[in-house]
């Protein structure tokens, strides 16, 4: 698909995977410091890049930091392979890197996501790397950085706990739904970046390495693989995730993360699977969810 | 400064493909850290004056500017060669003080008294702290160490030798102040193996 190497030999275009090589070894002790304190928050010298925060620049950092050139990418948005997010990415990393890119899961090396982990189990030897907004779980109970900096120095998480508490207090559960809060091998509590809880338990000793990226806080942080992450809650009120009570209405997948479609101003509405490539290679397989339609041509009925 | 003619060692055996050879490297180094015990082949891409290993000079290549100041044990200052090629190749200022080394390199292990004189960063910031790479002949027909810790599957296990003399008091003393602490990497002939600070030692046998 991508021819290696043609831009890289272009004496006028980027450096490899478009960060300067200074940049590349800064970003590269962050993300072993990073993988050393599992959890902990590295700083770093966030770049500026050729699109806006809030766009992935953390994620496309870490990736640009740690692909090669016989990597081959993946990236999802919201667990889809095909917005406007992923593509451009994808897009960037083909032309700043000649590498190969690809939208099925098991193929990359490395996966690139906003938001969701795959449905099918990462293998090991691959790495997700995360673009993250917020990297600190206690900002929005505490807006100054020496306090939460210190709250994790002394591994002071009450707080937390406190707003947990008050969710079910309100609500009578723990009504967070994502970005819920984990504590990684026991000592730090970690923001596991806006996935929807749904994903929390995927990450719990996972196969593969999991780096994240936050561009406009300029923080990088690590799961290794076989860590314990573990999402906080209380004995009466444990952890659950999301349960869907009908299946992929394309797929037919169930124990999937679902988005719902609304149809029309009617009130119609679908399920459909989050994870695109999931749900393309379930459809490959032959099963059929309520709603999928025909390929047109074939044994169409009329609707008179 | 001296003004001793310097042989072509100090200025040649640098990265000739600077951008993949040290992605490569630094991949290699990465699972290493990821995988505490798991050995990973470390291409040959740099050669360094004796006594600093390749694997050695291709990670410190790969790691360490001129905002890293190296640390070098006395077995790497005998000759100012190995200084001079680290600075030469990568910018890096080299230092006296332990306690001031992004990086250290260790060519004699077994002389290495105590693992606490080098930065063990700050409860706050715990990543400002010494990685030490310390050059090994074995990773597998040494002292065979039994760990666990994130990144391993159950146990895994490594037997590097030469390694500082009690070594198992001083990784378990090590331990202890996490999140502080150093991170260890083995550098091998042609490869490379970690021990992060998260790592924990269960066994140290024969």
């Amino acid at each position: 698909m991508n021819a290696p190497d043609t831009q890289t030999q272009n004496l006028a275009s980027y450096n490899f995977a478009y960060l300067d090589e200074q940049t590349k070894r800064m970003i590269r002790r962050a993300i072993l410091k990073g993988i050393a304190i599992p959890g902990y928050q590295v700083p770093f010298a966030s770049r500026e890049m050729p699109m806006p925060y809030g766009w992935g620049t953390g994620g496309v950092q870490v990736t640009a930091a740690i692909i090669g050139r016989d990597d081959v990418l993946k990236v999802i948005d919201q667990g889809a392979d095909d917005t406007t997010n992923a593509v451009s990415i994808r897009a960037f990393f083909a032309k700043t890197a000649g590498v190969a890119t690809t939208t099925s899961t098991p193929d990359a090396s490395i996966i690139q996501t906003r938001h969701r982990i795959p449905e099918t189990p990462l293998h090991a030897g691959q790495v997700l790397v995360y673009q993250v907004p917020i990297p600190e779980p206690l900002r929005f109970l505490e807006p100054r950085e020496t306090e939460t900096r210190k709250m994790h120095a002394l591994e002071e998480y009450g707080l937390m706990h406190v707003k947990l508490y008050e969710d079910i207090a309100r609500n009578g559960r723990i009504a967070t739904t994502y970005a819920y809060p984990v504590k990684v091998e026991g000592r730090y509590v970690m923001d596991p970046s806006p996935t929807p809880k749904f994903d929390n338990p995927k990450m719990h000793q996972s196969e593969a390495l999991q780096l994240f990226g936050a561009g406009r806080e300029k923080r990088i942080y690590a799961i290794p693989p076989h860590t314990d992450v573990v999402s906080l809650d209380f004995e009466d009120h444990p952890f659950e995730i999301q349960h869907f009570d009908q299946p992929c209405a394309l797929c037919g997948g169930e124990q999937v993360y679902l988005d719902e479609v609304v149809l029309d101003d009617h009130g119609g509405r679908m399920f459909v699977c989050s994870d695109t490539h999931h749900c393309e290679s379930r459809r490959a397989d032959g099963h059929r969810g309520a709603l999928l339609g025909d390929e047109p041509g074939q044994d169409k009925e009329a609707m008179a | 400064m001296t003004m001793a003619p310097h042989s072509s060692t100090v200025y040649e055996g640098g990265f000739s493909d600077p951008v993949g050879a040290s992605q490569a490297v630094f991949r290699a180094l990465m699972n290493a850290i990821a995988r505490p015990g798991s050995i990973h082949a470390v291409p040959h891409v740099t050669t360094p004056p004796a006594p600093l290993m390749a694997s050695a000079s291709a990670l410190i290549a790969t790691l360490a500017d001129a905002d890293t100041p190296v640390w070098l044990d006395p077995a790497l200052t005998k000759t100012a060669a190995v200084r001079d090629w680290i600075v030469f190749h990568t910018g890096a200022p080299v230092t006296d003080q332990r306690s001031e080394a992004s990086f250290a390199l260790v060519a004699a292990p077994q002389n290495l008294s105590a693992l606490n004189g080098f930065a063990l960063g700050s409860q706050e910031f715990p990543d400002r702290s010494t990685s030490v790479i310390l050059q090994v002949s074995t990773l597998t027909g040494g002292t065979r160490l039994t760990l666990e810790g994130p990144g391993i599957k159950g146990q895994s296990s490594l037997a590097p030798d030469p390694m500082p003399q009690h070594f198992a008091a001083q990784w378990m003393a090590n331990r202890a102040v996490f999140p502080r602490g150093i991170d260890l990497i083995l550098a091998a002939p042609g490869s490379v193996a970690a021990m992060p600070r998260s790592t924990r030692l269960i066994r140290s046998e024969a």
